[in-house]
C-alpha cells in the first residue's frame, strides 16, 4: 500500500542522505521525498511518499525513527491528511488550435498558464498526486515538452499535526 | 567566581574531552591529519595511547575493551587511507552493538571536496555502520559532538560513533567548555517498559506449558546478566542462548540449553522448534539463529523484550512486544510475577521438561575422543577445565569460534569476546589486547585458526611493545574450516581455495616477534601445554595446535532449513 509518512528532523548537513541511505540499503522503496526548513530554521519537515505491505511500513517507520536525527514522525496515511504537489509542465502551444485547448485543460483542472511563448504554455498546477496525472493523462504525449514535479508534501487535518 | 575558562586549540579540547570521559586508554596510529593531535596527546599523560599496526587493529582492540568493560572504546586515525582501514573495525562493532567514539582525521575544511591529498569522505563512507557520525566544521562544536558521541555510542542501543575532525578545526582556538550533561531533543532512547504489557507477558508467562526462553548479546549490553538469572530461576524454565549472549546465565546451569541457531545444540534447537511460548530477550531473531523463517517456532506464541524497536518483529512476527532496557524490563517481570502469587503450570512444564531431557540424552556434542588427532573441541574442553572456565576468551571466525562456543562453558558476562554479526576474521588477536589492557591481571586467551590469525598477526608486535601477555590458541588444521565443511557438505567436496599453502612456521613467526612459540601435534601433549602456557604469566605465549584436518562442526541447520532439521555428528560417521 501507498504511504505517506511526514518527518521533523534536525536541519543538519548530511541528515537528507542518512534518509535516502536508509532507504537504499535496507531495499525500501521511495516514490518521492520533499524537504525544507520549517519556521524553526534549525528543522526540516520532510514528506516521503513509498510503498509496501504493512509489515514493510512499520519497518521502515521504525528505522526513520531510530535515525538520530529524526525527531518525530507520522504516518500521515493512517489519518485525515491532505497532499498537495506543484507541477509545471511546458506544452507545445504552436498554433490557435492547442493554444485554444491547453488554456482550456488549464482552467478545467484549476492551472495557471505561467509563461507564454510563440509555441509554448508553461502551466503551474498544485493538487493530489492523482489530479497531476489525470492533467498529464489528459494532453497528447507528442505535446509535453518538460514536466517538473515537486513530490508530494502532507499535512494532517484539523487538530493532527507534528511539532517538536 | 565562576571559572575563567581556557582558550585550547582543537586538539587540546579534544584530549581535554576524552580526559573529562575518563577515557584510559585510546587506540591509533598517527598521520597527516591529525599531528596536531597527536601533539596534544604527547603532552599528557592521563589518556594512554596504544599504538597499533593497523587501524582495523585499532578499533577491534578498543572494540574488545568495550565488550570487556561496557565503556565506549575509543580509536584515532588519520585521514583518507587511515579512515578506510578503520571501516572493517566499524562495521564489526556496528553489527554487534558496540559503544565506541572513533576520531578520523580530515583534511583542513578549505580543502574538503577537492579530491586533496589523503582525502575520503569518512562520513559518507562509513554511514550504513554506524549508530550515528559527525563532521566537525568548527572548532566551536568540538567539545559538543564529543560529548553527544559518547551519549549516543553508550546509550540505548549502543554502536559506533565516528567524528570526522579536519585538521584546521584541530589548530584553531576557542574556549574550552564541556558540558557536564547532554539533551538531544531527537534522541531519546526509552528505559522503562510499558506496566500494560509486563502485565500481559507474565499472564502468558504462566500460563505456558512448553515454555522457552532465547536470549540474545542484549542482555550482555544490558547488564542484565544478574536480573537474567533471577527471572530464569524464578520459573525455573528452559533457557537458551545466542551466540552474542553466552555467559551472561551460566552455562554450567541445568537449566540451560547451550547455544541455539546454526550450530546449536539439538535440544536448543528442538525446543526452541516445539515451544508454545517464546520469550525472547535482547536477541534479533538472526538467520543463524532462525534458520528458515517458514518453520520458525511454528507453535509459539513470542513474547519480545527490546531496547530497539526496531529490532521488534523485524524478522518474526511477535504476538507480545515490549520496548525497553532490558535489565529494568526483567526486574519488572520478577516483581509482577511475585506479586501475583501465581505458579508456573507445574505439571506441564515437567512433562515438558522430559521431553527436553530425551532430547539431551542425544549428547549432541559428543566427539570422537579416541582419535589419533588432536581434536578442537579437547583443546578447548581442557581449557575451559584449567582456566576454571574464568578466562576472557577471544576468537576470530570459523570452526574455531563454533567450537569455543560450544565448549567453554562461560559462567560470567563479558568474557566471551567475538564477532558474531559481521563475523570478521582478524577480531580476536586485536580484540584481546583491548581486553588484556582493561583487566592485566586477568588470563586472556584468543582462539583462533591459521587463516584468522594471519589476517592481524602484525599485531604481535603491539603485544611486545605494551607487554601484552596474551595466549595465543592456534587450532590450526590447514584448512579454512568453516568453508571447507560447506565445500564438503554442499560442492561434493570439492576444496576450492580453502587448502592453506604455505603456512608460516608459528612458532619461529612468534619468537620473531619477541614471543614465546610452541607446536603441539598429539592429544596427550595438550593438557600438559596449555598448564605450561598459563604457568608462562609474563609472557606471550603462541600455541600452535596441530589438530584434525577434517573435523566439523555438529549438529548443523544447513542454510534454509529449518531449526529442527539438522545434521548431526552421528549422521557423518555414517556416511
Ligand atoms: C574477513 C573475512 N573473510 C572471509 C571470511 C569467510 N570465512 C569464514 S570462516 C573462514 C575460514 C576460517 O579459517 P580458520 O581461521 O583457519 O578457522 P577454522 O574454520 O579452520 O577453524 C572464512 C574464510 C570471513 N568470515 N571474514
Amino acid at each position: 500500500m501507498r504511504h505517506t509518512i511526514s518527518l521533523l528532523l534536525e536541519n543538519e548537513a548530511g541528515a537528507l542522505s542518512r534518509v535516502a541511505g536508509l532507504f537504499s540499503a535496507r531495499g525500501f522503496n521511495i516514490e518521492s521525498l520533499t524537504v525544507a526548513p520549517t519556521e524553526d530554521p534549525t528543522m526540516s519537515r520532510m514528506t516521503l511518499v513509498t510503498r509496501g505491505s504493512d509489515e514493510v511500513i512499520e519497518q521502515i517507520t521504525k528505522q526513520l525513527n531510530k535515525l538520530v536525527d529524526v525527531i518525530k514522525l507520522i504516518d500521515l496515511t493512517e489519518g485525515l491528511h491532505i497532499e498537495r504537489e506543484l507541477m509545471l509542465v511546458k506544452i507545445k502551444a504552436d498554433n490557435s488550435e492547442h493554444r485554444e485547448e491547453m488554456k482550456r485543460l488549464s482552467d478545467i483542472f484549476r492551472g495557471s498558464i505561467i509563461d507564454v511563448t510563440d509555441d509554448s504554455y508553461t502551466v503551474e498546477m498544485t493538487g493530489t498526486e492523482d489530479k497531476l496525472d489525470a492533467f498529464l493523462g489528459a494532453i497528447e504525449d507528442t505535446l509535453i515538452i518538460e514536466v517538473v514535479r515537486s513530490g508530494v508534501a502532507g499535512i494532517g487535518r484539523g487538530d493532527r499535526s507534528l511539532r517538536a | 567566581m565562576a571559572k575563567e575558562k581556557e582558550t585550547l586549540t582543537g586538539a587540546e579540547i579534544l584530549v581535554r574531552c576524552l580526559q573529562a570521559e575518563n577515557v584510559d586508554f585510546m587506540f591509533g596510529y598517527p598521520g597527516g591529519a591529525v599531528l596536531h593531535i597527536y601533539d596534544a596527546l604527547f603532552k599528557q599523560d592521563k589518556v594512554r595511547h596504544i599504538l597499533v599496526r593497523h587501524e582495523q587493529a585499532a578499533v577491534h582492540a578498543a572494540d574488545g575493551y568495550a565488550r570487556a568493560t561496557g565503556r565506549p572504546g575509543v580509536v584515532l586515525v588519520t585521514s583518507g587511507p587511515g579512515a578506510t582501514n578503520a571501516v572493517t573495525g566499524i562495521a564489526t562493532a556496528y553489527m554487534d552493538s558496540i559503544p565506541l567514539v572513533v576520531i578520523t582525521g580530515q583534511v583542513p575544511t578549505s580543502l574538503i571536496g577537492n579530491d586533496a591529498f589523503q582525502e575520503v569522505d569518512a562520513v559518507g563512507i562509513t554511514r550504513p555502520c554506524v549508530k550515528h557520525n559527525f563532521l566537525v566544521n568548527d572548532v566551536k562544536d568540538l567539545a559538543i559532538t564529543i560529548k553527544k558521541a559518547f551519549y549516543i555510542a553508550n546509550s540505548g542501543r549502543p554502536g559506533p560513533v565516528v567524528i570526522d575532525v579536519p585538521k584546521d578545526v584541530t589548530a584553531n582556538m576557542v574556549e574550552f567548555d564541556y558540558p557536564e550533561t547532554i539533551d538531544m531533543r531527537s534522541y531519546k532512547p526509552v528505559v522503562n517498559g510499558h506496566p500494560g504489557q509486563i502485565r500481559k507477558a507474565v499472564d502468558l508467562i504462566l500460563a505456558a506449558k512448553r515454555p522457552m526462553i532465547y536470549t540474545g548479546g542484549g542482555v550482555v549490553l544490558g547488564n542484565a546478566s544478574e536480573a537474567l538469572t533471577g527471572f530464569v530461576h524464578l520459573l525455573q524454565y528452559p533457557i537458551t542462548q545466542t551466540l552474542m549472549g553466552l555467559g551472561s546465565f551460566p552455562a554450567t546451569d541445568p537449566l540451560f540449553l547451550g547455544m541455539l541457531g546454526m550450530h546449536g545444540t539439538y535440544e536448543a534447537n528442538m525446543a526452541m522448534h516445539e515451544c508454545d511460548l517464546l520469550i525472547a530477550v535482547g536477541a534479533r531473531f538472526d538467520d543463524r539463529v532462525t534458520g528458515d523463517l517458514k518453520k520458525f517456532c511454528p507453535h509459539a506464541k513470542i513474547i519480545h523484550i527490546d531496547v530497539d524497536p526496531a529490532s521488534i518483529s523485524k524478522n518474526v512476527r511477535v504476538d507480545l512486544p515490549i520496548v525497553g532496557a532490558v535489565e529494568p524490563v526483567l526486574r519488572d517481570l520478577i516483581s509482577v510475577i511475585r506479586e501475583t502469587g501465581k505458579q508456573p503450570e507445574k505439571e506441564a512444564v515437567n512433562s515438558w521438561w522430559d521431553q527436553i531431557n530425551k532430547w539431551r540424552d542425544k549428547d549432541c556434542l559428543n566427539y570422537n575422543r579416541h582419535s589419533e588427532f588432536i581434536k578442537p573441541q579437547y583443546v578447548i574442553e581442557k581449557l575451559w577445565e584449567i582456566t576454571h572456565g574464568d578466562a576472557y576468551v577471544t576468537s576470530d571466525v570459523g570452526q574455531h569460534q563454533m567450537f569455543a562456543a560450544q565448549f567453554y562453558k562461560f559462567t560470567k558476562p563479558r568474557r566471551w569476546i567475538n564477532s558474531g554479526g559481521l563475523g570478521t576474521m582478524g577480531f580476536g588477536l586485536p580484540a584481546a589486547m583491548g581486553v588484556k589492557l582493561a583487566y592485566p591481571d586477568e588470563q586472556v586467551v584468543c582462539i583462533t585458526g591459521e587463516a584468522s590469525i594471519q589476517m592481524c598477526i602484525q599485531e604481535l608486535s603491539t603485544c611486545k611493545q605494551f607487554d601484552l601477555p596474551l595466549k595465543i590458541i592456534n587450532l590450526n588444521n590447514r584448512f579454512m574450516g568453516m568453508v571447507r565443511q560447506w565445500q564438503e557438505m554442499f560442492y561434493d567436496r570439492r576444496y576450492s581455495h580453502t587448502y592453506m599453502d604455505a603456512i608460516p612456521d608459528f612458532v619461529k613467526l612468534a619468537e620473531s616477534y619477541g614471543h614465546i612459540g610452541m607446536r603441539i601435534e598429539k592429544p596427550d601433549e595438550v593438557e600438559g601445554a596449555l598448564k605450561e602456557m598459563l604457568a608462562m604469566k609474563d609472557r606471550l605465549v603462541f600455541m600452535d595446535f596441530i589438530i584434525d584436518r577434517e573435523e566439523n562442526v555438529y549438529p548443523m541447520v544447513a542454510a534454509g532449513k529449518g531449526q529442527h532439521e539438522m545434521v548431526l555428528a552421528s549422521d557423518r560417521e555414517q556416511v
